[in-house]
């Protein structure tokens, strides 16, 4: 039984499907490491054991009923957790936020109700940097998330409880949310796979929003094709998001195993050259000789604004957050302050004492560069740029099948080493941004350890809804390489 | 151009978020850190580049003007600060 916290999620399906496990089961495995690995790894912030074995009950009937029969998902039965981004009807979802520490979603997110609709087992809800702003996981209200692989160290962010979650081998899947990088990072920084996929390919609805230009919620698993089989589930179009894209259902998992040889990945210059750490440059380099092994050749790209994807990302993102946020009055659901002389002092001290420090400062630069004055030359300028950040990759997939870089450019670094400041902290996401801005699918897979044994992570970055062929070019490397099967001692030994 | 401690009061005041003496400080320096970052930005040459708000070029859906939800007001309400008779309530406005 315990060798099946480390199985894909294909294997859970046919052992779901051949009942050698029930859903019940495996719900009862992960939660049980969950309680004992949990206390330490602090990835979990809401668990209702009674709810979750009910769905598994549901599951398991499922399938009994559906034996065979088409309408079965391959996922049903197989548990997953949530980043507490997702609107969960009847579960505490915070947003990693003091502000919505109580708020209970009378609703469910459109990737919830996918997930749930396949017959995928909730286990709980996942900690996260507040409001999704940060990329180490130390704002979440909840305290920092752990990383598996060292406690000293962030899990990145601000997925960070998702990664952690399926690093510790605490649940095999786990939604996330990408703004800038938070799915991408924290699965470089904690050995998963993760993927971004197209803007507008998954739908917004339920997800509170941060940047809704921006925003896309993706699958963080083990593999690619675990990714693809959650992609599957997640996507579709979906009328309640104003930017949700009308395009026929595919199958992200069809080409997994198509050959590479011929494959043309552009490797911008702009990706490999000082910032970059020594460790992961080498694994990275690593990746691609494996990738030429495997019939790939490699063509020099370039992205000459790229430079300016990470100050044209906070003035952009920070803008449509100090929009989206300014709905947390203390009126109709949220956090309201105990003392106050009027209405207006009602809204600015629950907003004060509501929101944490890196929340309030995104908040108040969003708002000064939408002010009377500075709109045209902030926020304005800013969405120029991104025209020219996304005319880049455009020119760039005229050379090339893919883009591959680092993920991040460094392994994880040691809670504190970063948050003091915000500018250094920004540019953990320096190789993952420019595609938010381009709306460009992005992923992360891991290809080796660097500095003290931490994960690398290798980024595939491809044209607007070339998600199969990624997942397809990571497949093949999974299936040459094991990285995507490594735990973390703390995993192993809490078997 | 960077930012003094009546620039954040304002801009505080915009946002609603209520900023001690001793926060104000620190904002104004954290800010002006940050505007300094973004401040490359200006040097870029844009004349003649359209905006760009979305990656995909869509036109905005629209949608028949019918009831589509069902009236869940009490779920709704349920996790407010403060309600009564199916209102949210609020220090009084006008006397």
């Amino acid at each position: 039984m315990s060798e099946l916290i480390n199985s894909s999620l294909r294997e859970l399906s046919a052992a779901l499907a051949a009942k050698t496990v029930s859903a019940v089961e495996l719900a009862t495995l992960f939660l049980d490491r969950i309680e004992r690995l949990n206390p330490a790894l602090n990835a979990f912030i809401a668990l209702d054991r009674d709810q979750t074995l009910v769905q598994a009950q549901a599951a398991d009937a499922a399938r009994r009923v559906g034996a065979g029969a088409p309408a079965i998902s391959p996922l049903c039965g197989i548990p997953l957790a949530h980043k507490d981004i997702f609107c969960t009807r009847g579960w505490r979802t915070s947003c990693g936020s003091k502000m919505l520490e109580n708020f209970v979603a009378p609703y469910d997110a459109h990737v919830v109700e996918k997930l749930a609709g396949a017959g995928m087992v909730m286990l709980g809800k996942l900690n996260m940097d507040e409001f999704a702003m940060g990329s180490s996981n130390e704002s979440s209200y909840f305290g920092p998330v752990k990383n598996p692989w060292d406690l000293a160290c962030v899990p990145g962010g601000s997925s960070g409880g998702s990664a952690a979650a399926i690093a510790a081998r605490l649940a095999p899947a786990a939604t996330g949310t990408d703004t800038g990088g938070s799915i991408r990072q924290p699965a470089a920084l904690c050995g998963l796979t993760g993927l971004k996929p197209t803007y507008g390919a998954v739908s917004r609805y339920g997800m509170i929003a941060f940047a809704s230009s921006l925003d896309q919620a993706g699958p963080m698993a083990k593999s690619a094709e675990d990714c693809a089989l959650l992609l599957n589930a997640m996507a579709g179009f979906d009328a309640r998001d104003s930017t949700s894209l009308e395009r026929p259902a595919e199958d992200y998992a069809r080409g997994l195993e198509q050959p590479l040889a011929g494959l043309k990945i552009g490797l911008p210059q702009e990706f490999f050259g000082a910032g970059m750490d020594d460790d992961v440059r080498a694994a990275v380099e690593a990746a691609l000789a494996e990738y030429r092994k495997l019939g790939a050749v490699t063509v020099e790209v370039q992205l000459p604004n790229s430079g300016l994807s990470v100050p044209a990302y906070y003035v952009i993102a920070p803008a449509e957050a100090s929009s989206n946020l300014s709905r947390f009055d203390g009126v109709r659901y949220g956090y309201r302050a105990p003392d106050y002389a009027d209405l207006a002092e009602m809204y600015s001290r629950s907003r004060a004492q509501g929101f944490g420090a890196e929340v309030k400062r995104r908040i108040l630069i969003g708002t000064y560069v939408l002010s009377h004055g500075y709109y045209d030359a902030y926020y304005l300028q800013a969405q120029k740029i991104r025209r020219l950040i996304a005319a880049d990759f455009k020119a760039a997939f005229e050379q090339c099948d893919v883009i591959m870089g680092p993920t991040s450019p460094s392994v994880a670094f040691a809670f504190g080493a970063k948050s003091a400041d915000p500018v250094q902290m920004y540019l953990s996401d320096i190789y993952t941004i420019s595609t938010n801005l381009a709306g460009l699918p992005g992923m992360s897979l891991p290809c080796g350890f660097g500095r003290n044994n931490m994960p690398v992570g290798l980024q595939i970055i491809g044209n607007l809804f070339d998600e199969a062929k990624m997942l397809n070019v990571a497949h093949k490397y999974q299936q040459v390489t094991d990285w995507h099967t490594r735990m973390p001692k703390l995993a192993e030994v809490a078997k | 151009m960077s930012l003094n401690l009546e620039d954040v009061s304002r801009i505080a005041l915009l946002s609603r978020i209520e900023l001690s003496a001793a926060e104000r400080e620190t904002t104004r320096d954290q800010l002006n850190d940050i505007l300094g970052f973004i401040e490359q930005l200006q040097a870029v040459d844009t004349a003649g580049i359209e905006p760009m708000a979305h990656a995909v070029d869509v036109v905005q859906r629209l949608r028949p003007d019918v009831v589509t939800e069902t009236d869940r007001r009490a779920d709704f309400q349920a996790v407010a600060p403060e309600t009564e008779a199916g209102l949210y309530l609020v220090p009084r406005v006008v006397e």
